[in-house]
């Protein structure tokens, strides 16, 4: 472990550590840059979702049916071979683990970072290259978690969704039910925050992963932060879309 | 004049080339299971300390190392630019280890031990592989080969660089193989930990008497032997090219208990460093030699001239060194060119803001080769010169003033490396041995790994192996704790003063003495006058000092203190001998003593030795001995650049 | 011609020691000349405060000419101050103005705890390369320097990262206190040698693991490398996480075969 760094005397031996045996991949998280690794591969995963769940809901432009079967086909996905379902839960076990990962990696490099520097700086810091978006990613990934559960619960469950004539939310009504959720201003507007704030976290976050990773490489370092910006700005833009669309009138 | 007997330089039999050869052929060994039982102080991490500290540990012996640094790798080492020679001949253009020894021995003037430079010489082609082994990014070409530059003083290309950082690379090289041995528990590392004195019992050097600072605890150390590389006393003259905390305590508390201070006054001025900006200035900057290829010397020439440079036509402007030394010009050797400068500016016809250099002018460069070329070879020196004097020389010329940056003199060592007092030994820039009165360009990195890798650790075993089960001396015995009360008592004392002035105040002031009277050019009267300027000041430092604070937490003012004092003795000590050689030779330069074109005249009749002075209790009365220096293989003959 | 500097409000962090409470002082400075060094300014206020019978500020310096790397000043929120590529030492007084307000801190990570007023104990870095930052090379055994050719190019990356001078500025930039930079410089400079190749693999395993008892992670801010007064790359970073990668694998492999 550490030495005392206030303790005056002779330095000597300090490299003949023992060595703890751990499984692989306990041992590799162990580290700070092991973490930064779950980080990134959780992070790769949790973008290839955002990217398709906003590919597939483009389908609401082609109208309720399209979409409404796109919801259907999700959960036929494999079918017969595999029970219906059981893929989208498989996918589902996945990203819920990833999102645990991204969160716990995220929770313990935050208290690691916080017990580095203990005593703040007392006067104002002037930063020079960390950007808005490498600053606030706890503050937008907390905002895009809240998001996540309200957006559950809005059009997965029901529970803050607006009710249908019929007096009932019903799940596989996709369609309607995001129509329902947008027509509601103050929805709308928390929709399009939360995924502006998705995109800044999306933009440090894809181009962080090339360094955390350790993909550098002088041919395509400099399309790096290209590319963070390209994704994050796909994303934001088809998501902030529907709300928009709903609000205008032309998906209703 | 002879040899005093106890100035005996143990230089082994044998033709020159062989005397390394016979000497580890019959040296005495330490068997590698004994080796743990014997204890080394090292004090001083820089190339010397930290190279000799890794390699006594991995030979065995149990190391103590000790830097008054937060970490090993602060070492002014880190600062030469240069590079480093060394006699590999891949150039294949005549370079050989008998030519680099004998271009490091006419370059100091016929003032240095034939068989240490041989020696110096002969090693100086292990060194590169060494550091290359190590990991030592040095220039290569395109085909991976290592790269080579020539430097002043030779006609050979035999120096390797990296970069303008070559001390850099080199000394983190050293410190990361000590490091390795501080991980593995081989050294144990004392950082900002300060020698503030040499324990001597019956004789043999037994230990040291250090003080923390970080909670100014005076505490000590024994071992079987000591060795000093703490560097040089350049920083005598308060303005020099030396980082600031570069100081003499360590050789001067040696000196202080037996070890003989060997020709002091042989101090190097650096020609090319930016001058002095004004009264508050605290250092000064090297810029690498090699500016002068293409630079070219100027100054105006009416004294006190008022106009703006562009405005001084051609023939206002005094080429003082293409008039003076035609057929080197600008390329003029580091001593010669310094001088030239100082006399322009004595004469009133210095240039800038305090009228204290003269312009290195590259516009005739610029001209010729286009600013992409000029901007190509010195394009990082370019920007270092404008980040500290904030103009663009690709615009104005550059301002240029010599500066003390490197001392010969040292304690006086033998052929093993050892002082004057048994089992203590100095190292590196620390002793005097192998640069005479004049080092050449890219030695020093070369001097301070060749006695830490691969000098002490051949020469400490023939010390040590007669002592084998004899234990570290008690740091109870008498001596010990009487030194503890003597450095316990001096700290004490400066803290007590309370007078008016701090440490800086004295070091300026008597620094600017040594400057003008013990600097680039030196007179009898000059001399005498500092030595009866200099004891007025020393008593005044005793009785005006003051040092706020106090002696058990970090005490920067009272560390200062203490390296302010030795200066000042070392000072007066300088002084004398100076005023005692009477000759000019090499970085000596008596104006007294100068041929009719004022070079300087050796006078190898009457001062063909090595003063090395002893102790008394007073430098003003310190004993002069005289080692002489026989000449077997070089024949003595007259340097002249004309 | 140089001119002077006046009105000049230093606001300096003050602390008698390590476990001692510390605040911020205001001095006033006047006649400085904009030649003076930023550490010349310094020197010139201890001086006073010394005839004046004060403690003068202590604060770590050496070489003064930006290589030694003991200097070490938050100025103004930004680490060795407002000039790029440039430590503190090089720093002169022309790039600030009369009227200046100049807010001086020590650096600040629980790896580097003060000692005194601005001077902070930075033997965290120390210790990293006591872990593996070196090449096992004992004196004497060394081949000849010319046996392995080493391409300029790979000569020259490995001196661009080789450059870190050990000041531990990117460390106090970092929002984070991470000391990425300065452990992937020095296992980037050793790793890209063919020297460096035997231990390539446990050099970079034993300095992540150490700098991790000390220091913060990188969230890839790049402050850095901004403040890096040899701008070095966050690129070797990159180098450092691949490196560590496959030594967990490859040193899995090795000490199995050892069992």
């Amino acid at each position: 472990m550490a030495q005392v760094l206030n303790s005056r005397g002779p330095v000597t031996g300090t490299a003949t550590r023992a060595k703890k045996r751990r499984p692989f991949l306990l041992d590799l998280y162990s580290t700070a840059v092991g973490k930064k690794y779950v980080m990134a591969i959780t992070g790769i995963g949790m973008m290839g979702f955002v990217l398709f769940h906003m590919i597939g809901n483009l389908k609401m432009y082609q109208g309720a049916d399209d979409l409404n079967k796109y919801a259907e086909f999700l959960k036929k996905l494999l079918y017969p071979l595999a029970p219906k379902e059981a893929v989208l839960w498989i996918l589902r076990g996945g990203l819920i683990t990833m999102l645990v990962l991204h969160l716990h990696a995220a929770l313990t490099l935050t208290r690691l970072n916080r017990h580095a520097r203990p005593v703040k700086y007392q006067s104002a810091r002037d930063y020079q290259v960390a950007s808005f978006a490498s600053r606030s990613m706890r503050l937008s990934g907390l905002v895009v978690i809240a998001f996540l559960v309200w957006h559950l619960l809005d059009l997965t469950f029901g529970a803050v969704n607006t009710v249908g004539a019929d007096g009932e939310f019903v799940r596989a009504e996709v369609y309607d039910n995001v129509v329902r959720s947008f027509d509601r201003p103050v929805v709308a507007v928390f929709y399009i925050i939360a995924n502006v704030l998705l995109g800044i976290h999306l933009f440090h976050g894809s181009w962080s992963i090339f360094q955390s990773l350790g993909w550098n490489n002088p041919r395509f370092n400099k399309w790096r932060r290209a590319f963070a910006g390209g994704f994050a700005t796909v994303v934001v833009v088809g998501n902030i879309s529907f709300p928009v669309a709903v609000m205008a009138g032309i998906v209703g | 004049m002879t040899t005093d007997s106890r100035l005996n330089s143990k230089a082994p039999q044998g033709a020159i080339e062989d005397k390394w050869n016979n000497y580890k052929a019959d040296v005495k060994l330490v068997n590698p299971n004994n080796k743990r039982k014997f204890k080394v102080i090292v004090v001083g991490t820089g190339l010397a300390g930290a190279s000799a500290a890794a390699t006594l540990a991995e030979l065995g012996y149990q190391v103590d190392a000790f830097t008054f640094h937060d970490s090993p790798r602060r070492a002014h080492s880190i600062a030469a630019q240069g590079g480093i020679n060394a006699a590999k001949n891949y150039r294949g253009d005549g370079d050989s280890v008998h030519r680099l020894f004998y271009d490091t021995v006419k370059g100091g003037d016929f003032r240095s031990r034939e068989s240490n430079v041989h020696r110096l010489a002969e090693v100086s082609v292990n060194i590169i592989d060494q550091m290359v082994a190590q990991g030592v990014p040095f220039a290569r070409e395109y085909g991976g080969l290592l790269d080579n530059r020539s430097f002043g003083g030779a006609q050979v290309s035999r120096t390797f660089y990296a970069r303008g950082q070559t001390g850099q690379q080199l000394l983190l090289g050293a410190y990361q193989q000590l490091a390795r041995q501080i991980g593995l528990g081989g050294v144990r590392l004392f950082n900002r930990t300060e020698l503030v004195d040499v324990v001597v019992i019956d004789g043999r050097a037994s230990g040291i008497v250090v003080r923390d600072l970080m909670t100014g605890e005076i505490s000590s150390h024994s071992a079987h032997a000591v060795v000093l590389a703490t560097g040089g006393y350049g920083n005598v003259f308060f303005l020099s090219t030396n980082a600031m905390a570069c100081n003499v305590t360590a050789t001067w508390r040696a000196h202080r208990k037996g070890a003989f201070f060997a020709n002091p006054c042989y101090t190097q001025i650096h020609p090319t460093c930016i001058p002095q900006s004004d009264e508050s200035q605290s250092k000064l900057t090297l810029m690498s030699e090699s500016l002068r290829n293409d630079g070219r010397v100027w100054v105006p020439k009416k004294q006190n001239e008022t106009r703006p440079i562009d405005q001084i036509p051609e023939e206002d402007r005094d080429y003082y060194l293409e008039r003076l030394y035609p057929s080197f010009g600008n390329l003029a050797p580091r001593d010669i060119s310094s001088r030239a400068a100082k006399r322009a500016v004595d004469d009133g016809r210095g240039v800038g803001p305090l009228k204290n250099g003269v312009y290195l002018d590259f516009s005739d460069s610029i001209n010729r080769l286009g600013k992409d070329v000029v901007a190509e070879r010195y394009g990082n020196l370019f920007e270092m010169y404008e980040r500290i004097a904030g103009e663009n020389p690709y615009e104005v010329p550059m301002r240029i003033y010599p500066a003390s940056h490197y001392t010969m003199g040292g304690l006086w060592v033998d052929y093993e490396l050892m002082t004057t007092i048994p089992g203590l030994y100095a190292a590196g820039e620390a002793n005097f041995s192998d640069h005479g009165a004049n080092r050449l360009g890219a030695s020093a990195l070369m001097q301070g790994l060749a006695d830490g890798y691969f000098v002490l650790p051949y020469t400490i075993g023939n010390y040590l192996a007669p002592m084998l089960n004899q234990g570290t001396p008690d740091t109870n015995h008498p001596e010990f704790k009487k030194a503890e009360e003597d450095a316990r008592n001096r700290f004490q004392g400066y803290l007590n003063i309370k007078g008016s002035r701090s440490p800086d105040w004295f070091h300026r002031k008597f620094g600017k003495i040594i400057w003008d009277y013990c600097g680039m050019e030196r007179t009898a009267e000059g001399l005498q006058k500092a030595l009866s300027d200099l004891e007025p000041l020393y008593e005044e430092f005793k009785t005006d000092l003051r040092v706020t604070g106090d002696g058990e937490s970090m005490n920067q003012t009272l560390e200062k203190a203490g390296r302010v004092d030795d200066f000042i003795q070392l000072g007066m000590l300088m002084c004398r001998d100076a005023l005692e050689r009477n000759e000019s030779c090499g970085g000596h330069f008596r104006a007294e003593y100068q041929t009719d074109d004022g070079e300087a005249q050796r006078d190898d009749d009457n001062f063909c030795h090595v003063a090395a002075w002893e102790w008394t209790g007073d430098p003003m009365k310190a004993i002069r001995n005289v080692e002489d220096l026989n000449y077997e293989t070089v024949h003595l003959a007259t340097r002249s650049y004309k | 011609m140089s001119n002077h500097l006046n009105d000049i409000t230093l606001k300096i962090w003050r602390q008698a020691g390590p476990n001692e409470r510390g605040r911020f002082e205001t001095y006033l400075i006047d006649q400085i000349s904009d030649e003076a060094s930023f550490l010349e300014m310094l020197d010139i206020l201890n001086e006073r405060l010394i005839t004046e019978g004060r403690e003068p500020v202590t604060f770590d310096h050496d070489c003064r000419e930006g290589i030694c790397g003991t200097c070490s000043l938050m100025i103004n929120g930004q680490a060795h101050g407002p000039q790029k590529s440039t430590a503190t030492c090089q720093l002169h007084m022309r790039k600030f103005q009369s009227g200046d307000q100049i807010v001086i801190e020590p650096w600040r990570a629980s790896a580097f705890p003060i000692i005194k007023d601005l001077m902070v104990n930075r033997s965290a870095f120390d210790r990293i390369i006591e872990a593996g930052g070196f090449i096992t090379a004992p004196t004497g055994g060394a081949p000849d320097a010319n046996l392995i050719p080493i391409p300029k190019p790979v000569s020259d990356a490995a001196m661009d990262s080789a450059e870190c001078i050990g000041c531990g500025a990117c460390v106090a930039a970092c929002p984070n206190g991470a000391a990425n930079l300065f452990t992937a410089a020095k296992i980037s400079h050793l790793n890209l040698l063919p020297q460096g190749q035997a231990e390539r693999y446990s050099r970079v395993e034993a300095m992540v693991e150490t700098m991790d008892d000390y220091f913060g992670s990188c969230t890839n801010h790049g402050e850095c490398e901004a403040a890096c007064p040899k701008s070095i790359s966050i690129d070797v970073i990159a180098l450092m996480n691949k490196d560590y990668r496959k030594a967990k694998f490859k040193n899995r492999k090795t000490s199995a075969r050892a069992d």
